[in-house]
């Protein structure tokens, strides 16, 4: 049961990376490379009526996560407090942002929500992937000084940084190079997923300039890549240990490397969705070949007092857990329709779309 | 510690503050969109389409000032109310969750579809879109306040060893006495808020002879509905929900009601006058004998506990704001059943749009409303104390232990700037789309 709704939770995650970092990919590419007014308008059109509904998945998978797994909501919710309540000031902005650029026409106004929209989807991206390493790295739990445990087993607290910036310092912090690492990966690979979505979405004057974007990021991403995957022995000794174990899992990398190297080939596509599908598999195939490699740990104990948190340690009751099956396929089967009524309505470019014109 | 607690519980009266003001205007305004918008196909009337399509447009704002200051409110019960998220998220997880999966991604997808997709689906499956919206709000109601009902009156649940609360019965959630007295109540007054920014913004136009035609149709429409909830909201519904507070809640009762000691011979209702927590009495009050108890038990000389009689330790934390909020909303409902009695009277002798002073009230009236609902609220919550889940969890139980008080300070400072802004742009932008008017849309 605590498997089933762990895979449901992942799999939830791995739908919020994709659709909602297509948003803050475009975002990304709203910074730095449209220069024109027509350029910024076709991007706005290419998420505009879909990003609130990308976001309900976060809504959706913490509450899965509160539901399912609650020490763990607990644990990780008070211990990441502080990026946690600055990524959702963070995405307070980028949706002002996007709301309100279009409302007055005036240089300045459409100048500063540009940057408002562009700058907090760069930090999104990045606090997303700083949060992902820190899930792998593990954190002090039971805030345990020496030797001593000063909270509960299971909870914690990190500052943002400690002086070290070090993955391995006695006191931990949530940005060190590593977590800063992933954190890098993380907007490298959502500015390319967001250029295959506006490449996708749009018949953009921008699209020719972006295929080229997409090229030249992949190969930053493929060398961060080989660089992560050269040191992960220093935060996890045996990252391979489940590999070896459950030979299938292997499927998961190889999807990866699938998204990674078809992306190379972004100048030759014919249709223009292939690029984001590529993109949609690095980034699914990325997830779940982390998930997979500390599993069954959802958050590792970086002490030797506390033991790690599991799926099964931090999970709600069986006969809760056993009921919110039947609702929850229901829902599924909802969710569903309505995900396909919306894209049926929207399928096609969105050029014409009008967002933000008021 | 004390202080840690403090933070924590601004924080969350601040940001669930904020973000009220949002649904109670959308769950009722998404009604009065459907209303129009069927008007509409029933009569052909471009005028119903062009108000749909103007309420749709401030809807959508406030949409999305609902959404993204309801994201924090999720995320805080992990990161301020870590220990009561721990010990009661097998419960309050159920319908937390079930909120995301059932009412967040029929509105969203839908609200996308009714703003851009007029002319891609045409009026009849538009307007199916608009009732999906309608749906989706309302559902989200009913699981935040089936959650809310649990909090009050815990049902179908066991508390294990460990201090956890779990479910033994997923049924008792929604057939929760509290749970349908309340949703009503609060729909209703939902209902009204909407009703009075419609009747209002009606009102407006009228005085300011700007879009007059639409300004009668907001302002007949406003006030019916508005007069109906006004009602409906004192009674039954709101009747049902203090009856249960006074027999679950019995020391919530006389806190609200201002009763220190129980009263030989009935119990007198109190108009006006202020707690005296150091004497234990009520300053220079206004009282009428024995109408509480008849209000409460049908019966003059019914005896109603006074707060004397009840352990300290179980008195709501803050008996004056949990009074002042009580009377404050009942004081209001009042008013809002005369004014809109009163602006029926005229309308129905076809003499209101000329009934300047009326006009003027409900213009005025428009931000009170949002007080009552939000006074509603802080008696709902302050009643409570120094409960987090009724007789079961203390409020000082709940908070996140290794959150310290200075990081909640310091949130809690960037939530009240960032919000402040938020309400400004959002002031802006409202009255951006008021002024411009119903008809313009439609030339643009």
């Amino acid at each position: 049961m605590e498997l089933f709704w762990y895979i449901v939770l992942m799999t939830m995650l791995a739908i919020y990376v994709i659709l909602d970092g297509y948003d803050f990919g475009a975002g990304i590419i709203h910074l730095f490379f449209a220069k024109t007014e027509k350029d910024k308008k076709a991007i706005t059109n290419a998420i505009g009526p879909f990003w609130d509904a990308n976001e309900v998945w976060l809504i959706a998978a913490g509450g899965v996560l509160f539901f399912a797994f609650p020490t763990l909501y607990a644990s990780s919710f008070s211990g990441f407090y502080l990026p946690l309540i600055m990524i959702l000031w963070l995405l307070i902005f980028r949706a002002i942002g996007l709301e309100l650029r279009g409302q007055v026409h005036n240089r300045m106004w459409e100048a500063i929500w540009d940057k408002a929209f562009g700058i907090s989807s760069l930090l999104l991206a990045l606090f997303f992937g700083v949060a992902l390493g820190n899930v792998v790295r593990g954190v002090n739990l039971g805030n345990v000084v020496n030797g001593v445990s000063t909270h509960e087993a299971h909870f914690f607290f990190l500052p943002l940084w400690n002086p070290t910036f070090s993955p391995h310092a006695e006191e931990l912090g949530i940005i060190d190079w590593f977590t800063l690492l992933l954190g890098i990966i993380g907007v490298v690979s959502l500015a390319i997923h967001g250029a295959n979505w506006i490449i996708f979405k749009t018949n953009s004057d921008l699209n020719e300039k972006l295929k080229k974007v997409v090229f030249s990021l992949n190969i930053v991403l493929l060398i961060l890549v080989i660089v992560s995957i050269s040191i992960w022995h220093i935060i996890d000794p045996n990252p391979f240990h489940n590999f070896m174990v459950h030979p299938w899992l292997w499927i998961f990398p190889s999807i990866t490397i699938v998204g990674l190297f078809g992306l190379f080939k972004v100048k030759s596509f014919k249709k223009h969705g292939i690029g984001f599908l590529f993109s949609s598999l690095f980034l699914f195939g990325g997830l779940t070949t982390t998930v997979a490699s500390i599993f069954p740990k959802v958050l590792p104990s970086t002490n030797s007092i506390n033991p790690d948190l599991t799926l099964y340690n931090v999970a709600a009751h069986e006969y809760g857990l056993s009921i919110g099956i039947y609702w929850f396929v229901i829902a599924v089967i909802l969710v569903a329709v309505y995900m396909f009524i919306q894209y049926k309505v929207f399928s096609g470019k969105m050029d014409d779309v009008g967002y933000g014109e008021h | 510690m004390e202080d840690m607690l403090f933070y924590d519980r601004m924080q969350f009266a601040f940001t669930i503050t904020f973000h009220y003001l949002f649904p109670q205007l959308t769950m009722g305004l998404s009604l009065l969109v459907v209303y129009f918008k069927g008007r509409y196909l029933y009569s052909n009337l471009e005028k119903y389409n062009d108000a749909a399509k103007f309420w749709m447009k401030i809807f959508a704002l406030n949409f999305a000032m609902g959404v993204v200051t309801g994201i924090p409110m999720e995320f805080q019960f992990g990161t301020n109310w870590a220990k009561f998220s721990e010990l009661t998220g097998g419960i309050i997880g159920q319908t937390l969750a079930m909120e995301g999966m059932f009412s967040f991604f029929l509105e969203s997808s839908f609200l996308g579809l009714f703003i851009f997709g007029e002319k891609l689906l045409g009026h009849k499956l538009h307007f199916v879109t608009g009732f999906l919206v309608f749906l989706g709000s309302w559902a989200s109601g009913y699981l935040i306040i089936a959650t809310h009902s649990w909090m009050q009156y815990p049902v179908g649940y066991e508390v294990l060893e460990n201090g956890k609360f779990v479910l033994n019965n997923f049924g008792a959630l929604f057939s929760n006495p509290w749970l349908l007295p309340s949703y009503l109540h609060n729909q209703l007054a939902s209902i009204i808020t909407a009703s009075f920014v419609v009747a209002g913004i009606g009102a407006f136009y009228i005085l300011n002879n700007k879009h007059s035609e639409f300004g009668k149709l907001f302002l007949k429409t406003g006030v019916v509905f508005g007069l109906v909830s006004s009602i409906l909201v004192a009674f039954p519904t709101g009747d049902l929900v203090a009856k249960n507070v006074v027999k679950h809640q019995p020391v919530t009762f006389a806190a609200m009601e201002g009763i220190f000691e129980t009263e030989d011979g009935g119990s007198e209702i109190v108009l006006i006058g202020q707690p005296n927590m150091l004497e234990q009495k009520l300053d220079n009050k206004i009282a009428v004998p024995n109408i509480l108890s008849f209000l409460t038990y049908q019966d003059w000389n019914a005896e109603i506990k006074g707060l004397n009689e009840f352990d300290k330790s179980t008195h709501p934390t803050n008996v004056p704001g949990l009074y002042y909020a009580y009377h404050i909303m009942v004081g209001l409902g009042t008013i809002f059943i005369g004014l809109m009695l009163l602006a029926a009277v005229q309308l129905y002798r076809k003499k209101l749009y000329k009934t300047k002073w009326i006009l003027w009230s409900l213009l005025f009236m428009i931000p009170f409303p949002y007080i009552a609902n939000t006074t509603g609220w802080y008696t709902a919550e302050l009643g409570r104390q120094p409960w987090l889940v009724y007789n079961l969890l203390r409020t000082t139980e709940g908070a996140s232990p290794t959150v310290s008080a200075g990081n909640t300070l310091f949130t809690l400072l960037g939530f009240i700037g960032l919000y402040l802004l938020l309400g400004l742009l959002f002031l802006m932008l409202a009255g951006k789309i008021i002024n411009k008017g119903p008809q313009q849309l439609n030339t643009h």
